[in-house]
């Protein structure tokens, strides 16, 4: 028994490590300093720690002004999907209508095709409706990817609170909206901020049609794949090191929030 | 406080009747239990009262008002959930203080209902807990102070303490009855454990298949249910009917039946002994039709024993076979 | 209560309105734009695309890549989840560590992989004090396709595992321990409950991990131009180098429709070969 425990222990660390420290040295060639862009071989613990290439890489022209683009397309997927995918979420957890069907399985169908792709045959469009190269743009278009996620996870966690508190609070005295900000919005908040910050991640990390929908206005992840060929090495890892430092920090805000949502949203 | 009208209330979900043209009529102050079992419509008329369901026709008049087409809020009447339905986001004093907050009650007012009910319901302690930090019997509790802190004019109760252990909800019961004599507030209860019926109500409706069977004191629905249905659902064990002359059927109450003598009776085989300490239950034949009969205190009898019984007289109830209909009880 | 009745249809209308036109528009957009040409509809634009250089590379390589490091990663996903079952004290910790690549995008994935394994990377100065190699080795480049090929299905199992272990990992929250207890009660061994109690009963979780995973797969790209440049074609990599640098849409289009022909294939079969029979759902 204690050898088997032994044995799962090991995999426990061995895969922790396979985890974190591939991110560890994209940490440490990204801010090596200059004295490590050159060094080979290359110190396993870096000797010394500078910011000297973020900062390089942070004064190059389009560099800050991508970041600032990524956050706002982020945040505006995210505040569209929250706003239109919870309303939707309650009416599939609170209502069988006709039609719910449709839109489920129309939720379903988003699933089985990668969604980025169609950003493909938007741009025309786009370009007609002054969207192109735009952060408004690449929202709406991220937000067809998160949408369906939001509806699917705040249709279980609505349907996780009682029907019968919403009751009570119409028996005591509450309108429908009212019942919904005073009794059912707080009970969902944790999973609907969970949500909020997965719909900001999707739009953070999406690559495909940030780079499709933009040519000028570029969000960080399109400005990288942009430069790909012809940029030094460093400065790709400061950027890669950019792109992974906000996704961690918002995992380990949800995390309490992942198995719920990615269970539910995956049946 | 106010008395209630149903009005030719039915419900039907798509081709199913829950409710079929049910007429009730509930007086101030009066407490009345919806007693059935499962799918018999109780809940479903509780909600269509308290406005949760619509009904598919018919009128409900609260205090002479008519409320059909009212929200649940504008009813002026409170109710206490199966399920307690405390919100779990609210301590105990705002969750007894939601009624009256929702209503713009003044501060004062607020208080003074808030400390009245926790000190009825004993919850003075737990005012600035939350539901999670309190037991099952206490969150009940709670769900009774918030419906009574808004004085409603009518007090709905949804199978209020059938989620209690069988201990705790034999002292919520009499608790609850000491609670709501004193309040005084006309209420409609709904279950479908008769011994709290019975415990509870001035009157009792007996609901079968989305039909009042019978209503009535609780004493008239046990000594003389008006159908089979009545006869067989409430008591325990259920009242014995056996098939008699001329499409009859005597009813008659496992305890209304004594022991005789050798000859002076109808021959009663029994098959099984239950010794239930203030009864002796026993289980067994007469003329081929199963017969169970409840004698007081404790009986050595052996299963297998031939015994003779018979039927008080002054409590047989006879029944019409056919159609399972309390007949005129001259006859007997 | 007539808007009772018309409001579930007003709460679900924008979410509706917006796939209608951001999902379904482009979709049908996307099939009308591939199967357009000079002259009306037709194949041309597939033809086009079957006879460029990099198609056949292009179909190989994405059935590789996703026919090697699903399983491997499915594989790893169980283990994981298995091994989460042991553990008592950490388990919040060592959760929050294997889900840290869920929120990495595939060229953040690839970057990482790159500052491992370019010439003068992390891997080669490992090998260089093992004493393996003598300098500075090239290993993502057309010369070395075995080695490029294992670095971007690395890059993927690193990224993707995490997604498809939480998908598990909430199943199996979901399969009651007492099934579990009873198969050892009737002295099955921890083994044999894996295989014949827990898997079965996982078998709903595992085929929306394989759909998620799968289509996600397909989609990949960044990864690969991250590690091996043009070296490595995938379809939807040539999808955007259609676009972006041949500036020819219909071809993209025409790669678009071929990726999602493969990805709903890919659904429908897992849907159908992993079909839990409505007697037997729990």
């Amino acid at each position: 028994m204690t050898t088997r425990r032994g044995i799962y222990l090991l995999g426990v660390v061995v895969l922790c490590a396979w985890v974190l420290v591939p991110i560890w040295l994209i940490a440490a060639n990204a801010l090596g300093g200059q004295a490590l862009i050159a060094a080979w071989p290359k110190p396993l613990v870096p000797t010394q720690m500078s910011l000297d290439t973020l900062r390089v890489f942070l004064a190059i022209e389009g560099v800050g002004r991508a970041l600032w683009i990524s956050f706002e397309v982020a945040v505006l997927c995210m505040v569209f999907s929250v706003a239109l995918g919870l309303p939707a979420g309650y009416a599939l957890a609170r209502y069988s209508f006709r039609g719910a069907n449709v839109f489920r399985v129309m939720i379903l169908l988003t699933r089985a095709f990668p969604v980025g792709i169609l950003a493909l045959p938007l741009t025309v469009g786009f370009i007609r409706l002054g969207l192109y190269d735009t952060a408004l743009g690449v929202a709406l278009m991220h937000t067809a990817l998160a949408l369906p996620f939001a509806v699917l996870v705040s249709a279980s966690l609505f349907q996780a609170i009682p029907r019968e508190l919403e009751e009570a609070a119409w028996v005591f005295g509450c309108t429908r909206l009212s019942a919904a900000w005073r009794v059912v919005l707080p009970l969902a908040a944790p999973g609907v901020v969970a949500t909020a910050i997965f719909a900001f991640v999707i739009s953070w990390n999406e690559v495909f049609a940030a780079s499709v929908l933009s040519a000028r206005n570029r969000t960080l992840t399109a400005y990288l794949l942009a430069v790909l060929a012809d940029s030094p090495l460093t400065y790709q890892f400061a950027g890669g090191l950019l792109l992974i430092v906000p996704s961690v920090g918002f995992i380990f805000l949800v995390r309490r929030h992942l198995f719920a949502m990615w269970g539910i949203a995956s049946r | 406080m106010a008395g209630i009208v149903i009005d030719g209330i039915s419900k039907a979900f798509g081709n199913t009747v829950a409710l079929a043209a049910l007429d009730l009529a509930v007086a101030d102050r009066e407490f009345v239990a919806l007693l059935g079992p499962s799918g018999c419509g109780k809940t479903t008329l509780l909600r269509i009262i308290a406005g949760l369901e619509t009904a598919t026709t018919g009128r409900v008049l609260i205090g002479g008002r008519d409320v059909t087409n009212l929200p649940p809020r504008a009813r002026g009447l409170a109710m206490v959930f199966q399920n307690y339905a405390v919100f779990p986001h609210l301590r105990v004093c705002d969750n007894i203080a939601f009624g009256l907050k929702m209503a713009r009650a003044e501060r004062t007012r607020i208080d003074r209902q808030v400390a009245r009910t926790a000190e009825l319901l004993q919850l003075a302690p737990y005012l600035d807990r939350y539901p999670a930090q309190l037991s099952g019997g206490q969150r009940q509790r709670v769900a009774v102070a918030r419906a009574l802190a808004v004085e409603p004019a009518l007090l709905l109760m949804d199978e209020p303490l059938s989620n209690l252990d069988a201990l705790l909800r034999l002292d919520m019961r009499a608790e609850l009855k000491d609670v709501l004599r004193e309040a005084g507030t006309t209420t409609i209860y709904v279950t479908h454990d008769q011994t709290e019926a019975m415990a509870l109500a001035d009157r009792i409706a007996v609901l079968h298949g989305g039909r009042i069977e019978q209503i009535g004191s609780p004493s008239a629905i046990y000594h003389s249910p008006a159908t089979r249905f009545v006869g067989s659902f409430v008591g325990s064990p259920p009242m014995n009917f056996l098939r008699a002359d001329a499409g009859r059927l005597m009813g008659i109450r496992p305890e209304d039946i004594d022991l005789v003598d050798a000859g002076a009776g109808l021959p009663f085989r029994v098959s099984v002994v239950e010794p239930l300490g203030a009864q002796t239950l026993l289980t067994g034949t007469t003329d081929g039709q199963v017969v169970r009969v409840a004698l007081p205190g404790e009986h050595v009898i052996a299963a297998g024993a031939t015994l003779f019984l018979r039927p008080r007289p002054d409590r047989i109830r006879w029944m019409d076979a056919a159609t399972g209909n309390a007949l005129a009880q001259a006859a007997g | 209560m007539m808007r009772g009745r018309a409001l579930p249809y007003l709460l679900v209308a924008p979410a509706f309105v917006f796939l209608a036109v951001l999902f379904c528009v482009p979709l049908v957009q996307t099939i009308a734009l591939a199967f357009q040409t000079g002259t009306g509809f037709g194949l041309g634009n597939f033809v086009q695309m079957a006879e460029d250089l990099n198609f056949n590379d292009a179909v190989v390589n994405t059935f590789r890549l996703v026919g090697v490091a699903v399983p491997l990663q499915m594989l790893a996903a169980l283990g994981m989840a298995v091994m989460l079952g042991h553990l008592r004290a950490g388990r919040d910790l060592v959760l929050w560590i294997w889900t840290i690549p869920l929120g990495l995008s595939d060229l953040a994935a690839g970057l990482v992989w790159l500052a491992l394994l370019n010439d003068q990377g992390y891997l080669n100065t490992v090998l260089f004090h093992l004493g393996i190699i003598n300098g500075p080795e090239s290993w993502l480049t057309y010369e070395t396709p075995m080695a490029l090929f294992a670095a971007i299905v690395i890059a993927e199992i690193w990224r993707s595992t995490a997604i498809v272990m939480v998908v598990l990992v909430a199943g199996l929250q979901l399969v009651p321990k007492e099934y579990a207890e009873a198969a050892s009660v009737f002295g099955a061994s921890p083994w044999k409950i894996f295989l014949r109690v827990t898997l079965p009963l996982l078998k709903p979780s595992i085929q929306s991990a394989l759909i998620l995973r799968t289509v996600l797969a397909f989609e990949a790209f960044a990864v690969v131009l991250a590690i091996g440049g043009r070296n490595f074609p995938v379809l939807v990599s040539e999808a955007y180098t259609w676009q972006h640098f041949n500036q020819a849409p219909a071809i993209a289009a025409a790669y678009a429709v071929v990726v999602m022909g493969i990805s709903l294939a890919a659904t429908v079969v897992y849907l159908r070969v992993l079909r839990t029979p409505a007697a037997q759902r729990a």
